[in-house]
């Protein structure tokens, strides 16, 4: 990332508020879930007669059904929820770059290859092969973070591969070839540094799908188990108490849409500020 | 046009091989012996055996693969391991109730998002644009699961004015009682695509009122209802078909969960349903349907694309 990128980027958070407002939620989501063990209550444990509560000063969002404090769970709850969304971005987005540099670079019967290969998996129905995997594997934080990881990463390489091939043409990367430095230092000195901020958006917004994407296998009960919990599977306890205990579904919820929508508008922005001329629209 | 769809279908055909063969795995690889469900206590081990044999499991896997194939493509589908009736019946069954879903939410959201997304883009920045942005951003930010539960809450709980469970009222048989069921569950689909529909819709838009030939219909004094909806839609159409073929399989996917939050009787619901009960020759069969319904999809997205705009009929 250079001056002039680093320039725009300010420029256009002044310029558009909500940009700054998503960073600032996201810095305070995340402050908030590492820092949870602050809170006065233990997420775990049961206190039967304060059960299903009304969000209150003593329970900032009340209490569930095993008399729970609700805030302390969803901060716990948000801990699992973004981890499992950061990382499954870092595997989608190492995947995604490794694949769609050496497609885009070497081109040829590989790119042939490599792109026909993500065509076919992106065609199969994602949703449902997540579910199917899901429910063979033991469900669990950590396979959920290599499922999302490894059914994310088509649309990074495929963004990957179309920026590579412009950047391949470039001089320095003429230079550098003639110059006899190999394909590997090619790539990674000169190639993906020159698109990295393409790489940048395209994980901005593969945080927020890939956090989507845990909630709902949460929530249909495939994803994280008890005693863990994330906001998806909050959601998914709660759906039995949304006659009784309204905030049950409320907080979780309205924390995952959050989380989501200033990664989206974060990766908007990052998209602008990086390519003014073309995007500013 | 026939002579490009008959060459759309032939490339399908390696991806549906392909999906083929994860699926039979799949299978394969599954925990449990499959001969289990055949088996009563007073039986022998010869007579276990015989039922492996007769089920053709004790062959190589590349045989056992081949007659797979052979059968599904003859329409076996073989039966289900928790109700034991054919698998094709069970989805046949279903097929209305999740393409008239699909159908009408696809219908109500483009509804939505063309007029919303051009009239948006042509007030760029204006009160209206933040307004509408500002939601569809909402609507390809929430947890779908979640919308379907708020609106279960106010519709079904709090107004009681909708019902919140199922395609029909038991004893009830009239096209609007199916109309009533279906209306929250075909909103919660709506509003997601509708959104993603109308981001594209505004942008391109935006693009397209910079170009030339919109500055000269203005010179030749044409209102801008006249070139938003005469000229401009036009262009506007090509990427949202695109968009149609690439937003089938979240259609599907988002299905799959709308389905079984409202108990809506279709694919999706049976999908879930059958992957918790390990049944799986439904869940192979229903991977394999929506597999052909995504290259369907795509194969109109296609011919659409070709009909609105002739500069890219391809070729032979």
């Amino acid at each position: 990332m250079n001056k002039r990128r680093w320039q725009n980027l300010k420029r256009e958070l002044v310029r558009n508020k909500f940009g700054l407002a998503a960073i600032l939620i996201l810095a305070v989501l995340t402050l908030a879930s590492l820092f949870a063990f602050l809170s006065p209550y233990d997420p775990n444990k049961m206190e039967i007669q304060d059960r299903l509560q009304a969000p209150s000063w003593s329970h900032l969002f009340g209490t569930d059904d095993y008399g729970r404090d609700y805030f302390t769970r969803a901060l716990y709850g948000g801990r699992v929820s973004l981890a499992v969304g950061f990382l499954a971005m870092i595997i989608a987005t190492a995947l995604g770059t490794t694949v769609g540099t050496i497609s885009g670079y070497f081109g040829g019967k590989l790119d042939n290859i490599l792109m026909r290969m993500v065509d076919i998996l992106m065609s199969i129905p994602s949703f449902f092969l997540l579910l199917i995997l899901n429910a063979y594997l033991k469900p669990g934080v950590q396979n959920l973070i290599l499922i999302i990881g490894l059914m994310t990463w088509m649309d990074i390489a495929r963004i990957v591969r179309a920026e590579t091939l412009s950047v391949k043409e470039r001089e320095y990367v003429l230079y550098a070839r003639v110059s006899g430095q190999s394909s590997f230092f090619i790539i990674t000195k000169h190639i993906i540094p020159n698109i990295s901020s393409t790489i940048i958006v395209a994980a901005t917004l593969n945080i927020a799908s890939a956090i989507l994407l845990e909630s709902s296998l949460s929530f249909l009960g495939l994803g994280v188990q008890q005693p863990n919990s994330s906001w998806g599977s909050m959601l998914n306890n709660a759906q039995g108490y949304i006659g009784d205990a309204w905030h049950l579904a409320l907080f979780p919820g309205f924390l995952i849409l959050l989380t989501v929508l200033s990664f989206n508008v974060l990766g908007d922005i990052l998209r602008v500020a990086f390519e003014p001329k073309v995007n500013d629209r | 046009m026939i002579k490009v769809i008959v060459k759309r279908l032939l490339q399908a055909i390696p991806l549906l091989f392909f999906i083929s063969i994860v699926s039979f795995l799949l299978i394969k690889l599954a925990p449990g012996d499959p001969v289990q469900s055949f088996v009563t206590p007073d039986m022998s081990q010869e007579d276990v055996e015989r039922i492996r044999h007769n089920l053709g499991l004790d062959q190589p896997i590349y045989v056992q693969y081949v007659r797979w194939l052979i059968n599904i493509l003859s329409g076996d589908f073989g039966y289900s391991l928790i109700s034991h009736r054919p698998v094709l019946t069970m989805i046949a069954e279903r097929l209305p109730a999740t393409f008239g879903l699909m159908g009408s939410s696809l219908l109500l959201s483009l509804l939505i998002a063309i007029p919303l997304g051009l009239y948006a883009a042509a007030n760029k920045n204006g009160w209206f644009d933040r307004l509408i942005s500002g939601i569809s951003y909402v609507g390809i930010s929430i947890p779908i699961f979640w919308f379907a539960l708020l609106l279960i809450y106010l519709f079904s709980l709090k107004l009681n004015l909708l019902p919140s469970i199922g395609m029909r009222t038991i004893g009830v048989n009239s096209a609007w009682d199916v109309i009533k069921h279906g209306i929250l569950p075909c909103l919660v689909l709506a509003f997601q695509n509708a959104s993603v529909y109308l981001r594209y819709i505004r942008s391109n838009t935006i693009s397209q009122l910079e170009e030339d030939y919109v500055q000269i219909q203005y010179a030749f004094g044409s209102t801008k209802r006249e070139v938003l909806f005469h000229h401009i839609l036009r262009n506007v159409l090509l990427p949202v078909i695109t968009i149609f073929g690439l937003s089938i399989p979240n259609l599907i996917g988002g299905a799959f969960i709308t389905e079984t939050i409202f108990s809506w009787p279709g694919m999706g619901s049976l999908g879930v349903t059958s992957i918790f009960s390990f049944d799986y020759p439904v869940i192979m069969a229903i991977t394999m349907f929506s597999s052909l319904m995504l290259v369907i999809g795509n194969l109109i997205a296609d011919i659409l694309y070709s009909i609105v705009d002739p500069r890219i009929r391809p070729k032979g």
